[in-house]
C-alpha cells in the first residue's frame, strides 16, 4: 500500500443554479490576462449540450484521454514516436473558434463619437486581432438550452439514447437541463501530462494538484489535444500552457478555492481523499463497467489503522490525516457512494466528483391538461419506484458519470430520493410510518445516514464544506530554496514579464 | 581579400559563439523563453499545408549537409556510380522543393492572417527572410552548380575542419561563386540570431519522450531528504 493524499472537490448539481459566479471569480483572479481571454479554468455548462469548447466530449475528433485495449493503456493520442513526428502539426488540437473568438467592446467609441442625434454604440473587437468583428459564439453560448437546435441535440451523450427517448427530451412539455461545472479534473493518471513530450506537467504529491511548468513547456501543445476534458488551454500571446492550479495558492492559505468560495448554490465541497497510489493505473485497466467500482476502490477509509500507519510512513502529516476522516469528499465519494467521477472512461481517473441531479417526474398532457404520471397514493414515492420516468434519463446522466454504466446511477438517485422522502415525512408530519423506513432499507440506507446526508447537503458550515488541511508550505520551500539566501531579495516570480519568445 | 576574412572567419566564429553562450544563458536563466512559439490554435489550414513540408524537407537537408561535412568519404564513394549520384541530387533537390514550398506558405500565412499578424515579431520575420533565403539560395546551387553532392565534401569538409582547429584555410572558399558564398553567409547569419530568436526551439526537440516514463509525480517534502539520501548513496 502506498497511501497519497488529494484534494478533491464534489459538485452537488442537485443545488447548482448556473449562475456562473464561479466562473467569474475564476477568471477575475486567473485569467484575465492577453493570451488567456478566451480561457475558463472553471466554465459552467447546461446539459444536454455541446459544452466549451464546443463538442469537448467528442474524442474522435479530439483524441482525448486513454484507451484500454485490454492489455495496455495508450493515450488516444499518439504513440511516444508518433508524438515526436507530429510536432510540427498536430491535427487534433482544437483551434480557436473550438472555444470562441475572445471580444471585448470599442468602450472608447462611446466618448470620441461626433455629436449626432444617435447614441453611439461600442462595437465589439477582436481581444486578439482588435479588428471589429461579429460576435457568433461564445464560452456559454447555448445557456438554458439557448439555440437547443444546434447544440443541445448534437451533446455526444446523447448518442446512445435510444431515438424515443431523444424525441421526447425535445418536446418542450419534458424539457429538462441541468448544469455542469467543470473545473481540471486533478486526475490520477493524467493524459495531458502523458502526452507532453518536454515532461513540463507533473502532479504534485502533497495534494495531488496537476500544475504546467511554464519554464519547461516548450509549445509542443499535445497537452491540449490529450486532456479529454479540454481543460489545459494554449496561451496564444506567451505560447505556453495553461490550466486550473486548483487555487493552491489559497488552499496553501487556508483557503477554499475561488471556484468554491463564491459558489452562490454552495454545491461544492473540498476534502482530501486518501488513495493508494500503488493501484495505479491498473484502476483504469477494467472494462467500463467495472470502472466506477475500481475507482471507489483506489480511495482508502482514513480510519483504517493499517492506512494510517501507511499514510504516516510515507510522510502525511497528522493533520492531513484527520482532515481526511473529516473531509466531505471522503463521505460523499466513499462513505455513502453518491459522488461519480466525470467521464470515467476516459480512463484517466479524474479526481473531482458530481453528485447528479434529481429531476422532476415525466408528465403527460390529457385533454390538454398536464397531469403527473402517477397517482395520489403513491406521489410521496413518486420517483422511487419509476426511476424510468425521471425526466432526465438515467442513461443520459449513465453516460456523463459512469461510462454509460445505469447500475452505478440508480442507487445514487434512490438514496438521494429516500433522503428527500425521509426528511420531509419527518419535518411535515413529524413522523416517520414503517412505509418510510422500508423504503430507506429499500435504498439501502437508514435514518442515521440519511440525516447526515441532508445536514451535509443542506446547511454544512464553511469548515464543514471545505475541510483544508494544514500544508506546511514553508518545509516545501525549505525543501528548495534556503529562505534565509532570499531573505534580502525582492520578492518571487518572474524576472521578467512574460513576453512572447525571445 | 579582407571581405572573405570577414565572412569566413570573423563572422563564423562570432555567430557560434553567440549561438553557444547566449543559447546556454537563455536555456539556463531565461527558460520561460525557449519556446517553439506554436500559432497553430490561431490558424491551421495554412500551416498545415506549410509547417509539416519546410519542417521535414529542412530537416532532412540539414541533416544530410550535415552528414556529408562529418563523412565526407562514404558520399563520394556513393556518389561513385552516377546513378547513385542522380537519385542523391534528385532527392536534395525535391526535398530543398519541398521545404521552399512550406516556407513560401508560411510567409504567405505570416503576412495574410490577421490572427497570426496579432502574434508575431519582427524577430518572427527575420527569422522567415533568413530560412527564406537560404532554401532558394540552396535550390539554386543545387541546380547551377553541379554536383554540390560531391564538391561539397571536397571544399567545405576541410574548411569546417579548419576553422575547428582554429587555423581557418580561406583559400578553399574564396573562389567560390557569389551565390555560394551569400548561402553560407546567410547560414553563419542564422546561426548568430538562432539564440535571439524561435529558432532556439531546434535544440530542446523532445527525444526524451521517447524513454520518460508516462507520469511525472514530484514530491515538494521530499526533495530535501532525497538530495541527502542520494549524495549520501553517492550518486
Amino acid at each position: 500500500m502506498n497511501v497519497r493524499a488529494h484534494m478533491s472537490m464534489i459538485f452537488h448539481l442537485d443545488k447548482c443554479i448556473g449562475c456562473h459566479t464561479c466562473s467569474i471569480a475564476c477568471k477575475n483572479l486567473w485569467t484575465d490576462r492577453k493570451g488567456a481571454e478566451y480561457m475558463w479554468w472553471n466554465n459552467v455548462e447546461t446539459r444536454p449540450g455541446t459544452g466549451y469548447p464546443t463538442q469537448w466530449e467528442d474524442q474522435e475528433r479530439f483524441k482525448g484521454g486513454w484507451v484500454w485495449d485490454g492489455k495496455k493503456l495508450n493515450l488516444r493520442l499518439h504513440s511516444r514516436l508518433g508524438g515526436l513526428m507530429k510536432l510540427f502539426y498536430n491535427p487534433p488540437l482544437p483551434k480557436i473558434d473550438d472555444y470562441y473568438d475572445p471580444f471585448t467592446f470599442q468602450y472608447s467609441d462611446l466618448f470620441n463619437a461626433p455629436l449626432g442625434d444617435d447614441q453611439p454604440t461600442a462595437i465589439p473587437i477582436s481581444q486578439i486581432t482588435g479588428e471589429p468583428m461579429e460576435i457568433k459564439t461564445g464560452p456559454n453560448w447555448d445557456d438554458d438550452l439557448g439555440g437547443s437546435s444546434t447544440y443541445a441535440w448534437n451533446d455526444p451523450n446523447l448518442s446512445q439514447l435510444p431515438e424515443s427517448v431523444r424525441i421526447q427530451m425535445q418536446e418542450l412539455e419534458q424539457i429538462v437541463f441541468n448544469y455542469l461545472p467543470r473545473i481540471c479534473n486533478h486526475c490520477l493518471n493524467p493524459a495531458c501530462l502523458a502526452a507532453c513530450p518536454s515532461g513540463a506537467i507533473y502532479k504534485r504529491v502533497e495534494d495531488g494538484v496537476v500544475l504546467v511548468n511554464e519554464n519547461k513547456c516548450r509549445s509542443w501543445r499535445m497537452c491540449i489535444a490529450a486532456c479529454p476534458y479540454k481543460k489545459v488551454y494554449f496561451n496564444w500571446s506567451t505560447g505556453k500552457s495553461e490550466k486550473c492550479i486548483l487555487c493552491f495558492p489559497r488552499l496553501e492559505t487556508g483557503q477554499a478555492t475561488a471556484c468554491a468560495h463564491s459558489c452562490v448554490g454552495r454545491i461544492r465541497y473540498l476534502g482530501v481523499l486518501l488513495y493508494d497510489a500503488d493501484l495505479l493505473p491498473q484502476t483504469a485497466m477494467v472494462s467500463d463497467e467495472q470502472l466506477i467500482e475500481a475507482h471507489r476502490s483506489v480511495i482508502l477509509d482514513p480510519f483504517d489503522p493499517e492506512v494510517i500507519a501507511s499514510a504516516r510512513a510515507n510522510g502525511i502529516e497528522d493533520s492531513w490525516i484527520t482532515s481526511a476522516q473529516d473531509s466531505p469528499a471522503y463521505k460523499f465519494v466513499k462513505l455513502w457512494g453518491l459522488a461519480l467521477p466525470l467521464h470515467p472512461e476516459y480512463r484517466t481517473i479524474p479526481m473531482m466528483f458530481y453528485i447528479p441531479p434529481l429531476s422532476p417526474i415525466v408528465s403527460v398532457i390529457e385533454e390538454d391538461l398536464y397531469r403527473l404520471d402517477v397517482s395520489d397514493e403513491m406521489r410521496d414515492f413518486e420517483l422511487f419506484d419509476r426511476l424510468d420516468k425521471a425526466r432526465i434519463p438515467i442513461k443520459y446522466l449513465a453516460n456523463l458519470f459512469s461510462a454509460g454504466n445505469e447500475s452505478a446511477i440508480r442507487p445514487i438517485i434512490r438514496k438521494m430520493l429516500a433522503t428527500r422522502i425521509y426528511m420531509r415525512h419527518k419535518s411535515v408530519d413529524g413522523v416517520i410510518d414503517d412505509k418510510t423506513l422500508a423504503l430507506l432499507n429499500d435504498a439501502g440506507t437508514n435514518p442515521e445516514e440519511v440525516e447526515a446526508i441532508y445536514k451535509l447537503t443542506t446547511m454544512p458550515n464553511y469548515k464543514e464544506a471545505f475541510v483544508i488541511p494544514e500544508y506546511h508550505r514553508e518545509t516545501a520551500i525549505e525543501a528548495w530554496d534556503d529562505p534565509l539566501a532570499h531573505k534580502g531579495d525582492t520578492g518571487f516570480g518572474f524576472i521578467q514579464p512574460p513576453h512572447r519568445g525571445g | 581579400m579582407i571581405w572573405d576574412t570577414i565572412f569566413f572567419i570573423i563572422l563564423p566564429y562570432i555567430a557560434f559563439s553567440l549561438a553557444i553562450a547566449v543559447g546556454i544563458y537563455r536555456s539556463i536563466y531565461r527558460p520561460f523563453t525557449v519556446t517553439s512559439l506554436s500559432s497553430q490554435l490561431l490558424e491551421r489550414k495554412k500551416l498545415y499545408w506549410g509547417s509539416i513540408s519546410f519542417h521535414y524537407g529542412l530537416v532532412t537537408i540539414l541533416l544530410a549537409h550535415l552528414y556529408a561535412l562529418t563523412l565526407p568519404k562514404s558520399v563520394l564513394w556513393w556518389n561513385s556510380v552516377p546513378i547513385r549520384l542522380y537519385l542523391l541530387e534528385l532527392t536534395g533537390l525535391a526535398l530543398g522543393i519541398f521545404a521552399f514550398v512550406g516556407i513560401c506558405i508560411l510567409l504567405w500565412r505570416r503576412f495574410s492572417e490577421k490572427r497570426v499578424q496579432a502574434v508575431t515579431t519582427p524577430m518572427d520575420i527575420v527569422v522567415l527572410v533568413l530560412v527564406f533565403i537560404s532554401i532558394l539560395t540552396g535550390i539554386l546551387i543545387a541546380s547551377l552548380y553541379r554536383f554540390g553532392s560531391s564538391w561539397f565534401t571536397v571544399i567545405f569538409t576541410p574548411y569546417i575542419l579548419s576553422m575547428f582547429a582554429f587555423k581557418p584555410n580561406v583559400g578553399l572558399v574564396a573562389p567560390l561563386p557569389w551565390l555560394i558564398k551569400l548561402h553560407v553567409i546567410n547560414f553563419f547569419i542564422m546561426v548568430a540570431v538562432f539564440p535571439f530568436s524561435r529558432l532556439i526551439h531546434i535544440f530542446t526537440y523532445p527525444f526524451q519522450y521517447l524513454y520518460r516514463p508516462w507520469q511525472i509525480v514530484i514530491w515538494n517534502r521530499k526533495v530535501k531528504s532525497a538530495k541527502k539520501l542520494s549524495s549520501a548513496q553517492g550518486k
